[in-house]
């Protein structure tokens, strides 16, 4: 069959008189059915073929520029994104089984870290935190990626909102004792907001499970630097 | 394109009712999960108004298209599947080539499959007409849709946080930061507003005052 005859069948079978006769017919609407599905299939495949490498890049991209605000440009000389350890965290209560810490190096020293963390139980949902830390345990810098707390109370601890998430800067397990690791409400050092202590609260706990953590595996993470 | 087909009756006809007579949120009361969930600030709004007019658009196009194709009796699957596959479409399409406007949007551009105005307009429009009218009503209902969704965002950013249009220059461009105000300064913000509820309120005020509109032309008339 050549292309003009196929053009002449299609033509006169989409005519909508035949296509009303068809309309009705068990097979056809199975027919029409899986061609939609499979149409929109194909559609989406080759656009998630597309954009797949795009997306991933663009991830990346947010990523590295979520780490480079925690960890100062001036720390370290290597790529943060591809200079990574995988640790278990099941115990620290981290929010995952595993955390991928990225490690800041000069020289193949290990100068800092900074890996993501989820403070699961804030007010209206989990709050999800990414961290930098020196090698000596001091905070460099904490932000907030993602959260849902309630906007214009909870949603201070947005860098773009309130600078309440500096005043963790500088803090450490050795320069705050664990019981000041709390809002001011709980006898700690750091504010609640008002109208929003919960929300705080649960930050600051979540942020001192995450410097235990890296206490925890302070050695590890610091000797990875002298082998490589 | 001859464009004055679009003052012809019937396309007036068309844009009239999805700017007014008939319009999706005032009018038909649909679409209303999305528009409370995004109409905290008339920045969302309007993001989220342009894409679902975008979905409307395409997915009315393509079952006029396909109309004569498409049995009645399986109708339904074929609509959602077709939604569900465009929105899907924009979102990973956003994702890729407007990252920053998908950071903002991403959250909501999903809630568009729940839009059930898409699939009202569908149904009750493009499944029985030519397509260029079927283009010209997702356009015109997407575009009262957006309105709506606009003047909601506005009321309650202002009622709510004293701003309006915050972020702008995030959706549209550093070249639309003009557009973010500061409607009153050192505002201390009024927390029911920003929330679902005081969005169910402010609803309910602009629905009223459609209605008051109407009853009094139909008086002078």
């Amino acid at each position: 069959m050549d292309f003009e005859t196929i053009k002449t069948t299609l033509k006169a079978w989409l005519e909508p008189e035949n296509l009303e006769k068809l309309r009705p017919k068990l097979g056809y609407q199975t027919g029409v059915l899986a061609g939609f599905a499979l149409a929109a299939a194909l559609l989406l495949g080759m656009a998630d073929l597309v954009t797949r490498d795009v997306i991933q890049l663009r991830l990346e991209e947010d990523l590295k520029a979520k780490l480079e605000e925690v960890i100062p440009a001036d720390m370290h000389d290597n790529d943060l994104l591809f200079d990574t350890v995988t640790l278990p965290s099941a115990d620290a209560n981290l929010g995952a089984a595993e955390t991928i810490v990225y490690l800041a190096k000069k020289q193949s020293d290990v100068n800092a870290v900074c890996f993501k963390f989820v403070a699961p139980d804030g007010y209206a949902g989990a709050i999800s935190l990414v961290m930098g830390i020196d090698k000596t345990g001091e905070i460099l810098g904490v932000r907030v990626i993602s959260h849902t707390e309630t906007p214009g109370l909870g949603d201070k601890i947005e860098i773009s909102k309130s600078k309440w998430i500096l005043s963790f800067n500088g803090k450490s397990l050795d320069n705050v004792s664990f019981e000041q690791w709390a809002v001011k409400k709980d006898n700690g050092i750091f504010d609640q907001f008002s109208g929003a202590t919960i929300t705080p609260r649960k930050v600051v706990l979540a942020i001192r499970r995450g410097l235990e953590f890296y206490k925890a595996n302070q050695d590890t993470l610091l000797a990875t630097g002298e082998k490589s | 394109m001859n464009l004055s087909i679009l003052f012809s009756p019937e396309y007036k006809r068309i844009a009239r009712d999805g700017l007014w007579d008939n319009n999706v949120v005032l009018t038909q009361n649909l679409a209303l999960c999305p528009l409370l969930a995004v109409t905290g600030t008339a920045t969302n709004g309007l993001g989220m108004g342009l894409a679902t007019i975008a979905v409307m658009v395409a997915s009315n196009g393509i079952v006029s298209l396909n109309r004569h194709l498409i049995p009645s009796e399986i109708r339904i699957p074929i609509f959602v599947l077709l939604i569900a596959a465009l929105v899907t479409l924009v979102d990973i399409c956003l994702n890729a080539w407007m990252h920053e406007l998908h950071k903002v949007l991403g959250l909501f551009i999903p809630l568009i499959v729940t839009n059930c105005a898409i699939l009202g307009r569908v149904e009750s429009f493009a499944s029985k007409q030519e397509p260029l009218p079927s283009l010209w009503d997702g356009f015109m209902m997407g575009v009262g849709f957006t309105l709506v969704m606009v003047i909601l965002g506005a009321m309650r950013e202002i009622s709510s946080t004293g701003t309006l249009f915050a972020n702008a220059s995030v959706l549209l461009g550093e070249s639309f930061r003009f557009m973010e105000l500061t409607v009153i300064d050192d505002y201390k913000g009024f927390l029911l507003t920003a929330l679902p509820p005081g969005g169910f309120i402010m609803l309910g005020f602009l629905v009223a005052m459609k209605r008051l509109f109407d009853q009094k032309a139909e008086k002078k008339a």
